[in-house]
């Protein structure tokens, strides 16, 4: 992690403003890179275990509901915090995360859509972002009692875009392995990573999930299983159109 | 707001309004949210009733429910246009004649059905002879034969040429997904400008995958809708909306995209298409658009190691591009 300029800060030290006094060169900390995209993939899921003997009537399940990497690298590169609305009927409903992994668990007995707020380090957009899961405790066929040992895992895919990004995000986030970058025009020349010398930045804990517990009931999302399953679907489209071609055929040529 | 709700549910007019006005009141905002996910915006509006058979001038008004800003097609005639078959006596003779029906009877039949536009509720009032509805309706289509069969052929012709229409579209438009995102951002700006000073011969290749000839549908009935000319213009637009973003979602980016390819495409093709698509019990683990942007992600940018994946052959990423629900 040495050559990425990607440290951690806690809310409890005053956030030095990354990369927004990039350099001497005052009028870079604003201009954008069109051309470019930056898009962090992630994952929005949770996670149910049930939790049986220990069952009771309000408190039957413990969830954990998460945003991570889709590779379950940190995401405190370009998140600065997460806020997950849950349910009212929960105590301050309104959960702040503000450091990386963005991870909450409760317990509860209910299902019930999750909203949830993402925002950016300053350098990175200032707007936030919105989206929403769906809390998933009851598995989506009954094959029995549920066992507390096997959770039920809801994740769903999604990438944040970042189009044009500015100049001192893009020279801050690339290279981090949470990040893609696209194509990076010719010729460009980035100014170098927001100076760490007169900050004093420091790792807090770290904030991948890579090692996290939950970590091995994370879906793997694969490209290559992707475009099997794309293939194979559209082979399966093409069949029924074909079939249903020929019966009408079929019925047109019947005779009067 | 409570009072409105009251009134809505009561079918009153929110604001008075007379009959001779033609006025449409403030649809209410109740998102209905159907279970399998989509999400409708229902409300009831007053609206003069389009009505393609009166004589005279006389605007009616009534109570419709509109789903998503999209009013109830069809003709709310209270009377009704309706071309009732006639036939010669030779005609009668050849192809009509029943045993339990005389011919006399048989024409009262069906100058009752001309005089009140095949309201059998009505004839079957005012049949000399004691006739149950559904011998009326029995006898009247059954010498229909004939001209069943050819209404249903072409019905069913223009079912498959909207389909085969909409397949083709959609192929035509996923491939112009995949070459604008693709070249997204320097292509997109420059046709976006080049649209807006119309037509230059000097277009980049690519750009000319987005141009939808519209010649080939002169022959749809008019239950198809014909393919928009802007394509570009509206992928450029969509683009550039997004980008005012800063930030976005890749789903939602992918939505607005296939939105726009779509809008040429009616909402009721469509959903057509989704529903056909959803009772062929394919295996429908692709979520949303999501495969897509995966691909598209790997298009928009060079293939960098992801896991351990290898990068995509080129033939592999149009096929699958090629699915765009």
């Amino acid at each position: 992690m040495e050559d990425s300029a990607v440290e951690i800060l806690s809310a409890s030290t005053p956030k030095p403003r990354i990369g927004i006094d990039g350099g001497d060169d005052n009028k870079n900390w604003r201009r954008r890179v069109n051309g470019v995209e930056v898009s962090v993939p992630i994952v929005c899921g949770s996670i149910a275990f049930y939790r049986g003997k220990k069952a009771k009537e309000y408190r039957t399940h413990n969830w954990t509901v998460y945003v991570r990497g889709a590779t379950n690298e940190d995401l405190g590169v370009v998140i600065r915090k997460v806020i997950f609305h849950l349910h009212p009927s929960f105590k301050s409903p309104t959960r702040v995360v503000d450091s990386p992994p963005f991870t909450l668990s409760e317990c509860g007995w209910g299902e019930f859509k999750i909203d949830i707020t993402i925002f950016f380090h300053a350098d990175a957009c200032e707007r936030k972002l919105e989206l929403s899961h769906l809390l998933k405790l009851n598995p989506e066929i009954y094959s029995g009692p549920q066992s507390p040992n096997v959770p039920v895992v809801t994740e769903s895919y999604n990438e944040i875009v970042f189009p044009d990004p500015f100049e001192c995000f893009l020279s801050r986030v690339n290279n981090h392995p949470a990040v893609h970058v696209s194509k990076l025009p010719e010729g460009l020349n980035l100014p170098p990573p927001g100076d760490a010398d007169d900050e004093s930045y420091y790792k807090m804990k770290k904030g991948d999930t890579k090692d996290h517990p939950l970590s091995h009931w994370f879906l793997k999302f694969s490209d290559a299983d992707e475009l099997f399953r794309l293939t194979d679907t559209r082979q399966k489209v093409q069949a029924d159109i074909a079939k249903l071609k020929r019966q009408l055929v079929m019925v047109d040529a019947q005779p009067e | 707001m409570g009072g409105t709700d009251a009134k809505d549910i009561l079918g009153l007019p929110k604001t008075p309004l007379s009959l001779a006005q033609e006025k449409r009141s403030r649809p209410q905002k109740e998102s209905h949210r159907k279970p399998d996910g989509i999400s409708r915006e229902v409300a009831w509006q007053w609206l003069p009733v389009k009505s393609s058979a009166r004589s005279d001038d006389l605007q009616l008004f009534h109570w419709v429910r509109v789903v998503n800003d999209v009013p109830p097609s069809g003709d709310y005639s209270i009377q009704q246009s309706v071309d009732v078959l006639k036939y010669t006596d030779d005609e009668y003779e050849n192809h009509l004649t029943d045993p339990v029906w005389t011919k006399e009877e048989t024409d009262q039949l069906f100058e009752l059905c001309e005089r009140f536009d095949l309201r059998f509720t009505v004839i079957a009032d005012r049949f000399p002879l004691s006739r149950t509805l559904e011998e009326l309706k029995d006898r009247y289509y059954s010498g229909f034969e004939p001209y069943d069969r050819t209404r249903d052929r072409e019905r069913k012709r223009a079912l498959s040429m909207v389909l085969s229409q909409s397949r083709h579209q959609e192929k035509k438009d996923a491939e112009i997904l995949a070459e604008a995102h693709r070249d997204a951002f320097g292509c997109a700006c420059k046709c976006f400008l080049k649209i807006n000073r119309a037509a230059e011969p000097d277009v980049p290749a690519n750009e000319n995958i987005g141009s939808v000839s519209p010649s080939s549908n002169s022959q749809l009935p008019a239950t198809a809708v014909a393919p928009s000319t802007l394509s570009m213009a509206d992928y450029a637009s969509t683009l550039a909306s997004l980008h005012m973003l800063h930030v976005y979602l890749r789903t939602y980016g992918l939505e607005q995209m296939v939105q726009a390819a779509s809008s040429a495409v009616g909402l009721r093709t469509i959903k057509r298409v989704d529903y056909s698509i959803k009772n062929q019990k394919v295996h429908h683990t692709v979520k949303g658009h999501m495969p897509q942007c995966r691909i598209l992600q790997r298009i928009a940018s060079e293939p960098f190691s992801f896991g351990a994946e290898r990068p995509i052959k080129k033939e592999q990423k149009r096929k699958v591009i090629q699915i765009s629900v």
